[in-house]
C-alpha cells in the first residue's frame, strides 16, 4: 500500500495538522507502512464472517434518564489554555457568525 | 420567462427534508449532566463525557431510545432488530470529542412514512429513517477587546439528545413542505417526544429541494438549504430557491450541487462553505458503546405508548361528532386541547353539544387562552370545568352572554357555576324580576312599543335586547320574548 502526498495533506487536513514537506514525506512513509501491515489481513477469506463492530460480549446497555452531577464550572474549564466568562474561549472558528456548526 | 403559474407547468420540484427533534429528556444522551439548558450558566451542565475526556464512557439514555422507537411506530417504520452507533469525525470546538455519536448505517428505525393534510388534500410522504446522536456545543462570535476574532464555547448544549428524521423526496411545493413538517412536528408532541420547537432550536430542518423539467426521469442537481428557523422560513426559503432554480435551468445554466444558507432578513440563499473534507466524516462503529439489539418485548413496551395519532384522532372527531374537518383539525392540533373537548363533552351522541363545546373551545377559551399568553396545550379552564358550563348553558342557568362575561374571572379550579353565583350572573328564574325589567323598557321605548302594536313586529327583537341589557345579561331571551309578548298583547288600549 502506498499512499500519495495528496493522501498524507487531505488526511492532515481533516485532523487540523499543519505539515511541512519532510514531515509529509516522513508521514507518507510511516502510514504506508502501517496500511500495508493491515493489508496482510487481506489474505484471509471472511467472506462467511459476519462483520464485527465490538468484541465484548455486551449488548443493550442502557441507563435510566436521570440526571447526575456534573463537574464543577472551575474543574470543566481547569484545562482550557483561555476562558472567557465561564466559556471555553478559541481562536474564530471558519465561517464566523452565522456559520454552520451543526455537521449532520 | 413564462409566468409563475405557466412555470409549475414545465418544472417539476422535488423536496426532500431532514428533521433534527431535540428529544424531551431530563439527561443527555450518553452521560447524566442535565439536559436542561436553556437557562443554564454556561458549561455548569458538563462531566467528563461531554468533554470527552480519556476515559470517559457513554452509556446510552434508555428514554432517548424509547422516544426515538416511538417516533418510529408513529411513522410506521421498520424497527430492525440490530443497531448500533458510529463515530462521525470532525474537528470543530462544538464537540470536543473530535466526533459526534451519531447512527450510520444501521439506524434505529428504518422506513415508514408520514401522514398529513396539505391544500385540503390528505397526503403522505415517505420516511427514509429515524436516528439517534448527540447536539453540539454552542459557539458564540464575538471580537475580543483587542480586536481579535474568537469564538467562545458553552458545552452544556453539547450530548442533549438529539432525533434525526430523514424524509424522501416525496414533496413537490414549498407549501407541502411547510405542512408536512407542521403535521410531523405535530405527532412528535402527541407522542411527547420534543416540544417541536423551531423558535427555541428544538426542532430544526434542513431542506434539500431540485427542479427538474416535468417527464425528466432524472432527479435535477440537489441544493441543500441551512438556517431556516420557522415554518414560514423554510416555505420562504424553498419558493426563492425553486424560482432561483427554474430560472437558472430556463436560461440554460446548470444548477451546482452545494449547500446553501437561507438569510432571514434578504430573504435569498446564499453558497455556504463547499470544502469537499466537510463532508469526509470517516463514520466507524463506536467502539464504547455495545449495540443495541431492539427485540420485540422492547418494542412492545413502546407501542404500549403509542396515543391516538393527529391524523387518525382528526377523522374519528370529525365522523364522531359531526365536525367539519376544518373544526376537527382546530380541535386536534393540541393532544391537551382535543382531550379536554372529549372529556368534556362525553362520548359522542348530540352532534348539537359537540359543536356548542367546539365552538367555546375554538372561540373563547383560544381567545382568551391567546390573551393570557397561555402556552397552546393549556386551555384557561380543564375538562371538568368546561362540562359544568356547558350544562349550565344546555340547563339555561347561564345565558351565552352571561357565560362570556362570567369565563376570564373564573378563578383556577373554580366551577363556572359557582363563579356565575359569585359575580350574580346565574340566569334570572326570578318571573318578577323579569317582569320589572320588561315594564321599564316598555315604559323607556314607547315609539318601538307603538311600532308593535302598530304591526311591525321586528320592533319586538330591540325590546328584548333592551331588557336584557337591563339584566346585565341574566334573562334568558326566551323567557323575556314571552313576558314581553303577553305585556305588549295586555297592555295593547
Amino acid at each position: 500500500m502506498s499512499l500519495s502526498i495528496a493522501d498524507v495533506e487531505h488526511v492532515a487536513a481533516l485532523a487540523r495538522l499543519g505539515l511541512g514537506r519532510e514531515e509529509k514525506e516522513r508521514l507518507r512513509e510511516q502510514l504506508s507502512s502501517i496500511l500495508g501491515h493491515i493489508e496482510l489481513l487481506d489474505e484471509i477469506d471472511t467472506a462467511a464472517i459476519p462483520p464485527t463492530a465490538q468484541v465484548i460480549e455486551l449488548a443493550n446497555v442502557l441507563r435510566p434518564d436521570e440526571v447526575c452531577p456534573s463537574l464543577p464550572r472551575a474543574a470543566v474549564l481547569a484545562n482550557a489554555p483561555r476562558q472567557v466568562d465561564g466559556f471555553f474561549a478559541v481562536r474564530a472558528v471558519l465561517g464566523g457568525p452565522g456559520a454552520d456548526t451543526d455537521p449532520s | 420567462m413564462p409566468a409563475p403559474n405557466d412555470l409549475l407547468s414545465v418544472f417539476e420540484t422535488v423536496i426532500g427534508l431532514e428533521v433534527h427533534a431535540q428529544l424531551l429528556t431530563k439527561s443527555k444522551m450518553y452521560c447524566g449532566c442535565s439536559a436542561a439548558y436553556a437557562d443554564a450558566e454556561p458549561n455548569t451542565h458538563v462531566c467528563p463525557v461531554c468533554l470527552g475526556l480519556p476515559g470517559a464512557l457513554p452509556v446510552l439514555n434508555r428514554a432517548a431510545i424509547e422516544y426515538c422507537l416511538l417516533t418510529g411506530l408513529a411513522l410506521d417504520a421498520e424497527i430492525p432488530p440490530a443497531c448500533k452507533l458510529d463515530r462521525k469525525n470532525y474537528v470543530y470546538p462544538d464537540l470536543p470529542k473530535g466526533y459526534q455519536i451519531s447512527q450510520y448505517d444501521l439506524p434505529l428505525c428504518v422506513g415508514g412514512w408520514l401522514r398529513f393534510s396539505s391544500g385540503g388534500e390528505e397526503r403522505r410522504a415517505g420516511i427514509t429513517r429515524v436516528h439517534v446522536e448527540e447536539d453540539t456545543g454552542r459557539l458564540v462570535h464575538r471580537v475580543d477587546p483587542g480586536g481579535a476574532e474568537e469564538s467562545l464555547v458553552d458545552l452544556n448544549r453539547s450530548g442533549v439528545p438529539l432525533m434525526e428524521i430523514v424524509g424522501e423526496p416525496d414533496l413537490r411545493s414549498p407549501e407541502e413542505a411547510r405542512d408536512y413538517l407542521i403535521a410531523l412536528r405535530q405527532v412528535l408532541r402527541y407522542i411527547g417526544a420534543s416540544t417541536g420547537s423551531m423558535e427555541d432550536g428544538a426542532f430544526r430542518c434542513d431542506a434539500n429541494v431540485s427542479v427538474r423539467r416535468i417527464g425528466d426521469p432524472e432527479f435535477g442537481a440537489k441544493v441543500e438549504i441551512k438556517n431556516m428557523n420557522s415554518f414560514r422560513a423554510v416555505e420562504r426559503a424553498l419558493r426563492f430557491e425553486q424560482e432561483r432554480q427554474q430560472a437558472a435551468l430556463l436560461a440554460g445554466e446548470t444548477v451546482a450541487q452545494e449547500t446553501r444558507g437561507w438569510i432571514e432578513d434578504r430573504g435569498i440563499t446564499v453558497p455556504q462553505r463547499t470544502k469537499e473534507q466537510a463532508h469526509d466524516y470517516r463514520y466507524f462503529p463506536e467502539p464504547d458503546l455495545p449495540p443495541l439489539a431492539v427485540d420485540e418485548s422492547m418494542v412492545a413496551g413502546v407501542r404500549a405508548r403509542l396515543p391516538e395519532l393527529p391524523a387518525t384522532r382528526r377523522s374519528r372527531i370529525a365522523a364522531d361528532y359531526g365536525l367539519g374537518p376544518n373544526e376537527a383539525a382546530l380541535l386536534t392540533e393540541e393532544r391537551a386541547v382535543a382531550d379536554v373537548f372529549e372529556a368534556a363533552v362525553g362520548p359522542p351522541g348530540d352532534a348539537a353539544s359537540a359543536r356548542v363545546a367546539a365552538n367555546w373551545i375554538m372561540n373563547d377559551l383560544v381567545g382568551l387562552q391567546r390573551q393570557r399568553g397561555l402556552p397552546p396545550e393549556t386551555l384557561p379552564l380543564d375538562a371538568d370545568q368546561l362540562r359544568d358550563l356547558l350544562a349550565a348553558l344546555a340547563a339555561g342557568e347561564l345565558t351565552a352572554r352571561a357565560a362570556k362575561e362570567v369565563l376570564p374571572q373564573i378563578t383556577r379550579g373554580e366551577r363556572p357555576r359557582d363563579a356565575a353565583r359569585r359575580l350574580n350572573l346565574l340566569s334570572l328564574d326570578d318571573d318578577a324580576a323579569v317582569r320589572a325589567a320588561v315594564d321599564e323598557t316598555v315604559a323607556a321605548f314607547p315609539a318601538a312599543v307603538a311600532d308593535y302594536r302598530g304591526g311591525k313586529t321586528a320592533a319586538i327583537g330591540r325590546l328584548i335586547g333592551e331588557t336584557i341589557k337591563r339584566t346585565g345579561g341574566r334573562a334568558r331571551p326566551e323567557t323575556v320574548r314571552a313576558v314581553m309578548e303577553d305585556v305588549l298583547r295586555k297592555d295593547n288600549g
